[in-house]
């Protein structure tokens, strides 16, 4: 076993996502604790111009592969370049980010290459010369320190926790792998596109969230706008998505998405222990609620009491006063 | 031709979580234990398959203790036709270690399709299912929030990141259920009273592979305590000087 550290980047139509310049930094840190070099393996087709972007992220080696059959993603697909990319560079450890993708590669890859996954990590340390990560369980309701006995620990870690490194003008060799004997029986046959061009909530480094105090569907241009204002992304409870008021993709919290952007503004949310399971590991809490008792209060960085239909115009108004 | 489901023993997701003494645990005094609320999606699905199929069984299958039963005995009175118990010595166990004794016990059991929750409400590894399919060589649909199926294919969606990824495989397949998916039905009295006839098929496992240790449980860090702004309209400015100036976030 090396000592370097290997990261997944995800890309979707020759796009990398922000989480790949995460693993890039987070890979290069750790790489540089262990003393290895930090290589980057992207998967697709036509995506070797991405090498570069990986370079002028901190990737000291890009290794591409880039196939036809591998355009669209697949978990067998992609676990089979992983696994490629494993045997190639022989790394201390592996990482990907707990996107909808990498929470479907990881554990298939992991179970490849017949190793352990820890998956949806917030925190990541080298412990004399071993990897030790911390995680949230129960909900976030404890957070569970763990250590690897398997040869090829593997790690998926939440987005937005880790940072992107800035960009430079660093390059780096580029290696390309070609995958023989690909399977693929899961095939992604098409994506629908979500309407509009909002924010990723679980990307976002900004989340507006409504909920029942706004009393209704028909309010919900204060998030909106707000969320506009500041270029965030939107998100909800899951009283008002049980409403009907919001789709589900919008609910954060225990049954929702868990997020972590470095500001969550709460707009009319009580602050129940399931929504907080899905947004306590932000920055910045900021919450707008009328009830100076609710939880919310009770996590919040900045709190403000009062009506959320006077409070918010407001905040608008002076966000974009800049 | 069977559907089979996995579920895990996990505590009520209202529970108060205490950590056990021993720092890695939690304690279980008090606690009510229930289905992982996944896995309720995932035995509708697989019941649901089978009554569409028209043929073949259902069988449940939970890795965990001596007590786990009772949460078998629930999928039972649901409509499951058959439980398997694989006993587990072990309290805990990472989910790569889970994955390969469900694969092995799975692997006889000639699965058409095999049903999991997304992620359990414990340990939320979003891991068991797609390892388990991996072992033994299937392909997989995670997060699934529709499934049709048509002879031997089926076709699932699930959601990804601004959208949703249409997904089309051959069956034998596992999947993993997503909120959504269906609505799991509630056992009626007829079913209760039947599952409480049925025998629940006993396997014992003891050996302890852990590629992933738990080195300690903590409370999770207390947010320092918040600071009430101010009331109304009026306290904006200063907000969002804090929120520009303080806290750096716009
Ligand atoms: C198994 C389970 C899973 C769950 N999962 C989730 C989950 O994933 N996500 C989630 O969010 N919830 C979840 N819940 C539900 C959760 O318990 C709460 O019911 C829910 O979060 C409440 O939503 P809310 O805060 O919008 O509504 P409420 O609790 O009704 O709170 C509304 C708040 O708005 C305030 N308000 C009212 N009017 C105004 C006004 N004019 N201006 C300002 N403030 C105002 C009120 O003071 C109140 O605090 C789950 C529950 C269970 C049992
Ligand atoms: N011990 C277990 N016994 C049976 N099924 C399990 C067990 N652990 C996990 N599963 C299944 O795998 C799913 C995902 O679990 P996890 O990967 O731990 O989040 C659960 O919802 C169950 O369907």
């Amino acid at each position: 076993m090396g000592t370097g550290v290997l990261a997944f980047a995800e890309q979707r139509n020759g796009e990398l996502k922000k989480t790949a310049f995460e693993v890039t930094g987070l890979a290069r840190r750790l790489a540089g604790e262990l003393g290895g070099e930090a290589t980057v393996v992207v998967v697709g087709s036509g995506v070797d111009g991405l090498a570069g972007e990986l370079a002028a992220h901190g990737a000291q080696k890009v290794i591409v592969v880039d196939q036809p059959e591998l355009a669209e993603y697949s978990a067998e697909g992609y676990a089979a370049a992983i696994e490629a990319a494993v045997k190639s560079v022989d790394p201390a450890a592996v990482i990907l980010a707990a996107t909808a993708m990498g929470k479907d590669l990881g554990p298939r890859a992991a179970a490849r290459l017949n190793t352990s996954l820890a998956s949806e990590v917030t925190e990541v340390s080298v412990e004399g010369g071993a990897l030790q990560v911390r995680r949230p369980v129960y909900s976030g309701k404890a957070i569970a320190t763990l250590k690897f006995n398997a040869a090829l620990p593997m790690i998926s870690v939440r987005p937005t926790i880790f940072a992107a490194p800035e960009r430079s003008e660093a390059d780096a060799p580029t290696e390309k792998l070609t995958v023989a004997d690909l399977t693929i029986r899961a095939v992604v046959e098409e994506i629908q596109k979500a309407q509009g061009d909002q924010v990723e909530l679980t990307e976002a480094t900004i989340v507006v969230s409504g909920g029942r105090g706004l009393k209704g569907p028909e309010n919900w241009h204060l998030v909106e706008d707000l969320a506009e204002a500041l270029g965030a992304a939107r998100g909800a409870s899951r009283a008002v998505v049980d409403a009907g008021w919001r789709p589900h993709a919008e609910q954060v919290g225990q049954t929702g998405k868990v997020v972590s952007p470095q500001l969550y503004i709460a707009i009319g949310i009580s602050g129940a222990i399931q929504h907080l399971a899905g947004m306590t590991s932000s920055g910045t809490i900021v919450a707008i609620n009328r009830d100076a008792d609710a939880p919310i209060h009770k996590v919040a960085t900045y709190s403000i009491v009062g009506d959320a239909f006077e409070v918010v115009p407001r905040l608008i108004e002076e966000i974009k006063k800049g | 031709m069977n559907f089979v489901v996995c579920i895990k023993r996990v505590p009520d997701t209202e529970a108060r979580i205490k950590i056990a003494a021993d720092g890695k645990s939690i304690d279980p005094t008090g606690v009510q234990f229930i289905p992982s609320p996944y896995d309720e999606f995932a035995i509708e699905a697989a019941l649901l398959q089978k009554e569409k199929a028209g043929a073949g069984e259902v069988i449940a299958v939970c890795l965990g203790p001596a007590e786990a039963s009772g949460e078998l005995r629930k999928c039972l009175a649901m409509g499951a036709d058959r439980a398997i118990h694989l006993k587990d010595a072990h309290a805990h166990r990472d989910p790569a270690s889970t994955a390969a004794i469900l694969a092995k016990a799975i692997g006889d059991l000639s699965p058409r399709m095999v049903f999991f929750g997304k992620s359990s409400a414990d340990h939320g590894n979003s891991q068991v299912g797609v390892q388990v399919a991996e072992r033994l060589g299937l392909p997989s649909v995670s997060e699934i929030v529709t499934l049709e199926v048509e002879g031997d294919t089926a076709k699932a969606h699930r959601e990804i990141e601004g959208g949703v990824e249409i997904v089309s495989t051959s069956i034998p397949a596992v999947f993993t259920a997503q909120k959504g998916l269906n609505k799991p039905r509630k056992a009626s009295l007829k079913g209760i009273m039947a599952a409480k006839k049925k025998t629940i098929e006993e396997l014992a496992y003891d050996e302890a592979p852990e590629g992933l240790e738990i080195v300690s449980l903590d409370p999770p860090p207390e947010r320092q305590a918040g600071r009430i702004v101010g009331e109304g309209a009026d306290a904006v400015p200063e907000l969002v000087r804090l929120l520009r100036e303080e806290a750096k976030v716009i």
